[in-house]
């Protein structure tokens, strides 16, 4: 099925993107980067050499994942990757693994301790 | 049965095609949102190469030259920019993407990107059934 008209308008389709290195964004918000090798009309993708990219805070770390098949409905956005640029502002550190899982269980205790101190304050009713 | 919400009154795409599945027959209707579905297609397609900013459901706001638009109303965007970049920082070096349309929560346009009496008309015109 071709999505470009007969007026020539051209399409969203992902072919230009094949064999390039793709950002893609997921709806749980995971962001997945790899070699675009096949796509469909739903978006569904297959990423070579996927890595998943964690960052939390001025960390970050890339986890090789592997050939990646997602479904289409997951996905948010699929970018292309500037090569020239760097991928990442300079102030972010890469670290490893085992220092952004630390990194990202503290974010989310964090996040539950203000959602549990909120509720007890909530009597207060403050806006 | 003919009393269709009009454009003029704002109301999103989602919640205007989903009034029409509820008020009538559903073999019908589905062919009434398709055309529907086409009028935005058309629509979106006048809008190619105007700067626009797609705001998705999980908030994030992109803003870039429109590119193109397909069936899905999925959208790709060239030259783009996020509103908010501190806040993600992955997205910096993305330049051009390709948007699912059925993420996407709005489409800010330019202030002279929609003539709305000629897609009022349209409307009408297809809710006619011409």
């Amino acid at each position: 099925m071709s999505l470009a008209g007969p007026d020539n308008f051209p399409a969203t389709s992902l072919a230009d993107n094949l064999d390039k290195k793709l950002l893609v964004i997921l709806r749980d918000g995971r962001k997945l980067v790899g070699i675009l090798r096949s796509f469909d009309q739903f978006a569904n993708v297959v990423l070579e050499q996927a890595i998943e990219r964690i960052m939390v805070g001025e960390l970050y770390c890339d986890l090789p994942l592997g050939l990646y098949i997602i479904r289409g409905e997951n996905v948010v956005l699929i970018g292309e990757l500037d090569l020239e640029k760097e991928e990442l502002p300079p102030h972010m550190v890469r670290v490893m693994p085992s220092e952004i899982k630390r990194a990202q269980k503290a974010e989310k205790d964090a996040t539950e301790l203000k959602g549990t101190m909120r509720k007890r304050m909530e009597f207060l009713d403050f806006d | 049965m003919y009393l269709r919400p009009g454009l003029s009154r704002g109301i999103s795409t989602d919640t205007w095609f989903e009034s029409c599945v509820g008020e009538e027959g559903r073999k019908e209707s589905l062919s009434w949102i398709g055309k529907q579905r086409e009028l935005f297609f058309s629509y979106f397609k006048e809008l190619v190469g105007k700067e626009v900013t797609v705001e998705l459901k999980n908030d994030l706001a992109i803003t870039g030259i429109l590119h193109s638009v397909d069936q899905y109303l999925n959208i790709k965007l060239e030259n783009t920019r996020v509103v908010d970049e501190a806040k993600y920082p992955h997205m910096l070096s993305v330049k051009n993407c390709f948007i699912r349309g059925s993420v996407v929560r709005y489409v800010q346009l330019p202030p002279d990107g929609v003539d709305v009496d000629i897609l009022h008309d349209a409307t009408r015109r297809e809710a006619r059934g011409a």
